[in-house]
């Protein structure tokens, strides 16, 4: 009769450690006024230095050298760029390795916002705060030179190419709802992965944004080409917007902060300085 | 063999005394794990829904709407997982049973298909098997050699069965281990060859024992048929990633959890049943 007391006490073990680490602060009492955006205001994951999430390896042009902390590339830039607006100088922002699956995960974060060219979507917003969008995205298609594909004019043309993106993307979904192939698409973990089963021929094209598409095409496969981008994907433009907390007392400094950055004309010369390549793609209609 | 002592015994009444008393042992043990576990479930549900972040939790992992629109994916990724699995499974039976085979020869002329058969399962075994899928998922087609398959499950069902042929391989070796050497030594005495002794004698009694183990090993194959999705196929994970990527919901997850579970979970009770029938044969 010893056990099932044991299994009790266990089980009261259990319910004893259950409720912990909750701040009650975080949750509720966004600041409403619009004055606090304070550094000295904030709500920050580390007291004192803002920490800013991203995925490794951080891909070009979002930043160079797989090093978000340098300043450089786009993403890196305008992470910056948002720090200063907020009144951190460049000391005061630290960097922290999020997978794209944790950074919408529930719980405690390890970051005050993470960035890592995720598209605002309706459904995602109900799992987390988006900033408002940084930089708008179009999709564009990507095939080897001499390739079956390589001269598609339209979207029709595509439909029976075989098809690479990478997992958790929206290219995934324009590759669904607007290219619509008679196969599956193959998906893949990383970006890499993708552009090597373009390599060995296991796809015929590749979907990624535009600007990925420059980079995959100038530095990753010499003799693929842009075969063009999606005018739309149907529905409001696809905007890249920094991740947050659900709830998280930062969002409304943030999207402050952006809404500054892009009232100063400060968010086009960052996007001129490193996607500046990424204009005149033919469209697919 | 042994099957001949249990058929057509009449139980004598002290061991049906015997029976009844272990029936009832059995009936009231059953009856306070019932009882104990309710409470440990109660107890812990009550724990899990109270904590703070409980609500939260349950939006996110428990979410029904989420789990219904993401099923039927999930559920036609899932059917790429059984074509997955059985296939690999023939496969890896027969690659596992050559390798414990070859393995075994020791004749000396031979010894290099014994050393191969070592060095495939010291490999094989000894590498991740998600490293095996990426390596020749990646790495095979990137040959560009004719006769090569470039189909992503076929190259997923090569890795996969080139990995758990190694462990099954083991598995096979260790239960030709098992048979006692008397009975290798009677079948030799009774003028059987190594082959013959091999195909009468010990496989019939190895097999038998390593069914477990084998299962064991089939259970964790279905499950790893997952790992192929790095490669770029749509089976029941990857369907379920691209849910929780475009929602940031983690139900779909759960919704491929449960499949695999649907399929696991029974093997593991026959599993456990084999064993058992195993155990009574021999008269524990």
């Amino acid at each position: 009769m010893a056990r099932p007391l044991m299994l009790l006490a266990l089980a009261v073990a259990l319910v004893g450690c259950a409720p912990v680490d909750e701040p009650a602060s975080t949750a509720s009492a966004a600041p409403s006024s619009a004055t606090a955006c304070t550094k000295e205001q904030l709500t920050l994951v580390n007291a004192g230095k803002l920490t800013i999430g991203t995925d490794k390896p951080a891909y070009e042009p979002w930043f160079k050298d797989d090093d978000p902390s340098n300043g450089q590339g786009f993403e890196s830039a305008v992470a910056f760029a948002v720090a200063g607006e907020l009144g951190f100088d460049r000391s005061e922002v630290q960097w922290a390795t999020v997978k794209f699956d944790s950074a919408f995960a529930p719980g405690k974060k390890t970051f005050d916002f993470d960035v890592n060219q995720v598209s605002i979507t309706e459904k995602r917003a109900q799992a987390v705060d988006f900033s408002k969008g940084y930089y708008t995205v179009k999709q564009a298609v990507v095939a080897i030179k001499d390739g079956k594909y390589a001269a598609a004019r339209s979207l029709a043309e595509l439909k029976d190419a075989k098809i690479g993106v990478q997992v958790g993307t929206t290219s995934f979904e324009a590759v669904k709802s607007v290219i619509k192939p008679s196969a599956d698409p193959n998906v893949y973990n990383e970006q890499i992965d993708a552009v090597n089963a373009l390599k060995n021929k296991q796809v015929d094209a590749l979907v990624v944004d535009l600007p990925t598409a420059f980079y995959v095409t100038a530095a990753q496969i010499e003799d693929a080409k842009i075969v063009g981008q999606f005018s739309s994907t149907g529905g409001a433009p696809e905007e890249f917007g920094l991740v947050m907390e659900k709830g998280s007392p930062l969002k409304p400094c943030v999207d402050k902060a952006v809404d500054a950055l892009r009232s100063k004309g400060e968010l086009a010369k960052i996007e001129e300085q490193w996607l500046g390549s990424a204009v005149g793609a033919p469209e697919l209609s | 063999m042994s099957e001949r002592v249990t058929s057509g015994r009449v139980p004598s009444e002290r061991q049906r005394e015997r029976e009844r008393a272990r029936r009832a042992h059995g009936r009231r043990s059953a009856s306070i794990a019932t009882v104990s576990t309710i409470v440990f479930l109660v107890l812990v549900l009550w724990a899990v829904a109270s904590s703070p972040g409980w609500p939260r939790v349950r939006e996110l992992f428990f979410s029904w709407d989420h789990f219904v629109a993401a099923l039927p994916d999930v559920a036609s990724g899932f059917l790429l997982n059984i074509q997955i699995f059985v296939v690999a499974e023939a496969l890896v039976l027969v690659i596992g049973l050559l390798t414990a085979l070859a393995r075994g020869i020791r004749t000396p002329a031979f010894f290099p298909i014994r050393a191969l058969a070592t060095l495939y399962t010291d490999l094989f075994r000894g590498v991740p098997t998600i490293l095996v899928i990426y390596l020749i998922g990646f790495g095979l087609p990137a040959l560009r050699l004719q006769g090569i398959p470039t189909n992503l499950v076929t190259l997923g069902i090569i890795a996969l069965t080139l990995s758990y042929g190694a462990y099954v391989a083991e598995v096979f070796r260790a239960g030709i281990d098992s048979i006692h050497p008397s009975q290798v030594a009677a079948a030799r005495s009774l003028g059987l060859s190594h082959a013959k002794t091999m195909r009468y004698v010990v496989l019939p009694q190895a097999t038998r024992r390593v069914v477990p183990p084998l299962l064991n090993d089939f259970v964790s194959l279905q499950k790893d048929s997952a790992l192929v999705a790095t490669i770029g196929p749509l089976e029941a994970l990857r369907q379920a990633q691209i849910h929780v990527a475009s929602t940031f919901n983690y139900t779909p997850y759960l919704a491929a959890a449960l499949l695999f579970l649907l399929l696991t979970v029974p093997l593991a009770r026959f599993t456990d049943h084999l064993a058992a029938r195993a155990r009574r044969r021999r008269g524990a």
